[in-house]
């Protein structure tokens, strides 16, 4: 059985002097591996001099130098075969798609060869890299720079897929990623990457992969979500709370390999279940624990499951963007039938 | 009008199609013959595997195999310029380049043969070249990132990768070239042109005259050279590597030869070129070119060719045996590789694959 992480509402809110955003949960994580480690290198587009488009990797090239904060040619297939090399050449890479809409042209690369290049050479030649994008809608950017495409990655095997959204977890999880010794897509939410500050002490400790995160404790509904919607999901909890609803709030950050064990048991408990996703509905990450929830829950189930998710339509341009991301009162409405169905 | 930029492209060529010399200037490597010979041996040790593989194929004992025949001269070559210490990132075809480094013919027909054990080279320094490459093109960026990790470490080592004709078309070439000159990375990119890309003839891959030039607006060192002369190949492939070495930038050498066999076993290639074409091809025989030049400086002989034929036969032999003795894996070798620890949740589905076995 694997540890669950269980955390707190009330220090996700905590305001610390020495306290950082999300993003700087990101910096931290790099600048202390890149110390202790040399053969941690990170590669992008503006990753250099710039640190990087939302300054992810600001500080980095004056610490360490321009070979390992290595500014690449503009060219998203160059950063991912590059990265396959490095690691296999026993290096660490870190490389950033600049947005997760441009991580197309990487796709070769992770899924034809990061993912499977210790299975097909029987574990002579590994790949211990992390493909880093930020993700998701709700900034306003242009098109191509606001997708949740995460579930193209869920349904590949030998990858893992990490989504955190807090700055503690940023730090802690691609700290993870990076010892890992397997390939990584690491998705940052850049809607909530300057959310709020937490303090994360820059100790070099890493948080579990492969484990789901209990952001609250409840007794009614299991509201499971990832990425920036844990920011909705919690204030959906906080509306139910005020109604007499205890709704546990489950971050499963690590999708995939799936920590299914966390989601199962909040499930038995409260006998409902609501799942959360800012991506499109159909064969999204969200109808992954609905099936596991049905087949390995139905008998605890009080309501059927329900999904609260991005609509079946391409991330709008900015203007109507926020009417695809799921909002609070869609999850609070979609909670409170669920109750009201049994 | 000023000129902003002008290039040429040299073509290197030691042996004719008769295996007669067209220069004097032999390199130093080409005048110990012995060195010759036993370049020789191995392009006649890989015809040989060559001709069995697709016998295995073709008796139902393999899966789809990707013949050389014809590429001798510029695999062979290719594989002799590298250290051991330099790292290889093949396609799929260039065994004459692997054998040279150390990886057997079992393992070949193993990974051809269904069974991923045969990507787990066991000899140096093989073992720590990359296996093949089937989406095209995307090994160059390995070779890429390669030579950037040993440009981090200051290791002077050099990364090789071959390419097609074909797969010069690609992003991925593109880019390793691009990202190579770019950063003076220690890369040296191997153009196998041998005029096909299944069924597609070179003169519509590219409206380029030469394929080496597509080097040339990455920054890069180029040279054409004729492919089926492994002295060339030999000269060209050495003399970049060894510039890469010493940091004096990577170079694309493109090798001109010919595939005289079909795409794969699962191709037929009288579908889309004629009988004529592969004639004339068969006059630039690569091995039979170093095999007359050999003769001529009285360094080998009828009786050597039989002798050299037994032991490859010998050889060959001892690998098949090897292969078709290799019992399959079991079900659980699917499940412990995907990752370096078996995650829980996949351990739940290799537990059910497990089960389903003992029950057959």
């Amino acid at each position: 059985m694997l540890a669950t992480r269980r955390l707190h509402a009330g220090s996700y809110r905590r305001q610390h002097m020495a306290a950082i955003t999300l993003i700087e949960g990101v910096t931290q994580a790099l600048a202390y591996e890149m110390k202790h480690d040399k053969s941690v290198v990170v590669l992008g587009e503006d990753v250099g001099v710039n640190g990087g488009v939302f300054r992810a990797t600001q500080g980095l090239s004056e610490k360490f130098g321009d070979l390992r904060v290595f500014d690449t040619p503009l060219d998203e297939t160059t950063i991912a075969g590059v990265t396959v090399g490095l690691a296999a050449q026993g290096m660490k890479p870190v490389c950033e798609a600049q947005f997760e809409g441009f991580i197309y042209p990487m796709m070769e690369q992770i899924c034809c060869h990061a993912a499977r290049m210790r299975n097909r050479t029987r574990g002579r030649i590994t790949c211990p890299a992390v493909f880093r994008a930020p993700w998701g809608g709700g900034i306003h950017a242009p098109e191509h720079h606001s997708e949740a495409n995460e579930h193209l990655f869920t349904n590949v095997p030998g990858l893992r897929v990490v989504l955190p959204s807090s700055p503690a977890r940023a730090y802690g999880l691609l700290l993870a990623a990076i010892r890992d010794p397997d390939p990584v897509v690491f998705y940052e939410p850049k809607r909530i990457y300057r959310q709020y500050k937490e303090e994360v002490p820059d100790d070099g400790e890493a948080l579990p992969l492969d484990v789901c995160f209990v952001l609250r404790d409840g007794t009614d509904i299991t509201l499971v979500t990832w990425g920036a919607e844990v920011k909705e999901t919690l204030e959906a909890a906080d509306a139910l709370a005020s109604v007499g609803i205890s709704a546990e709030v489950i971050d499963v950050a690590t999708l995939t390999p799936l920590d299914f064990d966390t989601i199962a048991e909040s499930v038995q408990k409260t006998g409902r279940c609501v799942i959360v996703q800012e991506a499109p509905k159909t064969a999204g990450f969200g109808a992954e624990i609905a099936a596991r929830v049905a087949e390995e829950c139905i008998y605890d189930l009080l309501a059927p499951v329900a999904r609260v998710s991005g609509w079946d339509i391409h991330t709008p341009l900015y203007r109507l963007e926020m009417k695809q991301l799921p909002s609070t009162a869609r999850i609070v409405d979609a909670a409170k039938r669920t109750l009201a169905a049994g | 009008m000023p000129i902003a930029a002008k290039f040429e492209i040299e073509y290197l060529q030691y042996l004719d199609a008769e295996g007669k010399p067209v220069r004097k200037d032999l390199p130093d490597f080409a005048q110990d013959l012995d060195y010759m010979v036993e370049l020789y041996k191995l392009m006649v040790s890989t015809r040989v595997f060559d001709t069995k593989s697709i016998a295995l194929q073709r008796t139902g004992k393999l899966g789809t195999y990707a013949s050389c025949l014809g590429h001798e001269a510029t695999h062979v070559g290719i594989g002799a310029s590298m250290k051991p210490e330099d790292v290889f990132a093949p396609s799929y075809r260039e065994y004459g380049a692997q054998l040279y480094r150390g990886v057997r013919p079992r393992e070949v027909y193993m990974y051809w043969g269904g069974d991923e054990r045969g990507n787990d080279y066991q000899n140096e320094p093989a073992k720590h070249d990359f296996a093949w490459s089937v989406p095209i093109g995307t090994q160059c960026l390995h070779a890429a990132g390669s030579a950037l990790a040993f440009k981090i470490r200051k290791e002077k080592r050099v990364a090789v990768c071959t390419i097609g004709d074909g797969g010069s078309s690609k992003a991925d070439f593109y880019g390793a070239i691009n990202v190579a000159g770019a950063r003076d990375l220690p890369l040296v990119a191997a153009i196998v042109n041998n005029q096909w890309a299944i069924s597609v003839p070179r003169k519509i891959q590219s409206g380029a005259k030469t394929l080496a030039q597509k080097g040339i607006a990455a920054g890069l060192n180029c040279i054409q050279v004729d492919g089926n002369d492994i002295i060339a190949v030999r000269k060209a492939m050495g003399d970049a590597i060894e510039r890469a070495r010493k940091g004096d930038g990577g170079s694309v050498v493109e090798c001109v030869t010919y595939r005289l066999g079909d795409h794969t076993t699962a191709d037929d290639a009288r579908r889309y070129r004629g009988k004529d074409e592969v004639e004339d091809a068969w006059t630039k025989d690569p091995v039979k070119r170093l095999r007359t030049w050999l003769e001529a400086k009285k360094a080998w002989s009828k009786k050597k060719e039989e002798k050299l034929q037994a032991e490859c036969d010998e050889w060959m032999d001892n690998e098949v045996n090897a292969y078709l003795e290799t019992k399959a894996q079991p079900a659980t070798a699917m499940f412990d590789y995907t990752f370096a620890e078996l995650p829980a949740d996949l351990a739940k589905q290799r537990d059910e694959a497990v089960s389903l076995e003992s029950h057959q």
